[in-house]
């Protein structure tokens, strides 16, 4: 089992790709890998609570880690604790951190 | 290291470069003696298209002798080692079939991902 | 006391362009922090990042001064991460592709910046415990 860690830096209201970086996730968490989206830069317009499904919480269900920059909350005036369900707010470190732990590491 | 790079922007500068940048790197790392395999996703599936042409771009008195040949320049990736992977989705929501494109290029499902992502130390996406 | 890294970054987009080249400098300085070894290669619009002739300006809008405005000049954060790092045992390695160097004009980068070329790209990714591309969009 190997450890992905795919950052999501796209706009969910705006690229369709996001989608793609979805069913990425699922299909490796399915495949038994550990799986993390770690959303941060205009991605986490997606995360805030009542925000249009971004499918992040379905993504949780399905065995994802799904985590949000921090920063990049505050930057965007997004409550850390009205995110959508399943999504966690997170330093920037866990990405050097997962980095170090030799995670495969994809920016989207 | 064996080295997964997944070409996704197409189209970006290509005109200024005369190359798509990550194609001719992914040449350039090639030569360098990377075990590099590359898969085309997104709007980039359609750099296999065979039938391309951007040439006789003129500013005033300039014009481009170099213009880009990026199907040339994907058709010649797996004869310098590595596998060229084109996503089948994706070309089938650009409408492309098979015999569209440049010879030489092997077939990858969604569902193929993880075992090609597994089969490679790192995948970088581009 | 936790084992220092050699993590490889590749970075595409030129500055005060993208969200990108923040998260990217973000990342850099949490390894310079730890020490890492980092490394840089910069590609395409990313090697003006540390271009030495970058200019702070006043911001008329707000009423401040250039010393007022203090504007953030991605050559001086580059210099900083590198001194950062140095400060905690680590080092910063930055490498700017040289054709995309020569097409850009900007082959004046401060100290501690060097030119180089793919090849480049692949020993520091060879020697590295891992690399994180950021690719432009």
């Amino acid at each position: 089992m190997a450890s992905y860690l795919l950052i999501e830096s796209r706009d969910p209201f705006e690229s369709a790709d996001v989608a793609f970086c979805h069913d990425l996730a699922r299909r490796l968490a399915v495949a038994g890998n550990r799986v993390t989206v770690f959303v941060v830069q205009n991605g986490v317009l997606g995360v805030r609570a009542g925000a249009r499904s971004s499918g992040y919480a379905e993504l949780a269900q399905a065995g994802v880690e799904v985590l949000a920059d921090d920063f990049s909350l505050r930057e965007r005036g997004i409550a850390a604790d009205k995110l959508q369900p399943g999504v966690t707010p997170s330093p920037l470190d866990l990405v050097i951190d997962r980095l170090a732990e030799g995670a495969k590491a994809i920016w989207h | 290291m064996k080295v997964l790079n997944i070409i996704e922007s197409a189209y970006r500068a290509t005109t200024e470069e005369q190359d798509d940048t990550i194609v001719w790197l992914s040449h350039t790392l090639k030569a360098a003696g990377a075990d590099l395999g590359v898969l085309l996703r997104g709007n980039a599936v359609n750099y296999a298209v065979r039938g391309q042409d951007a040439a006789g771009l003129a500013f005033g008195a300039w014009r481009q002798t170099q213009p880009p040949r990026l199907a040339n320049d994907i058709a010649a990736l797996p004869t310098k080692g590595g596998p060229v992977y084109v996503l089948s989705e994706d070309l089938a929501e650009r409408g492309l079939e098979a015999g569209d494109l440049v010879p030489g290029l092997e077939r990858v499902a969604r569902d193929g991902l993880p075992g090609l992502f597994a089969a490679h130390d790192q995948v970088w996406h581009w | 006391m936790a084992e220092k890294k050699t993590l490889t970054f590749a970075l595409m987009d030129a500055p005060y362009e993208s969200g990108r080249t923040t998260t990217a400098l973000r990342l850099i300085d949490i390894a310079a922090r730890r020490g890492y070894a980092v490394n840089v290669f910069a590609y395409e619009g990313a090697v003006l990042l540390p271009f030495s002739r970058q200019q702070p300006h006043p911001n008329a809008v707000h009423g401040r001064d250039v010393a007022e405005e203090n504007h953030l000049l991605t050559k001086e954060v580059v210099a900083a991460l590198i001194v950062e790092a140095a400060r905690n045992g680590g080092k910063l390695d930055w490498v700017n592709c040289g054709l995309c160097v020569d097409e850009r004009g900007a082959g004046e980068a401060i100290d501690g910046v060097r030119r180089g070329a793919p090849a480049d790209f692949w020993k520091m990714a060879e020697a590295s415990d891992n690399t994180l591309v950021i690719g432009t969009r």
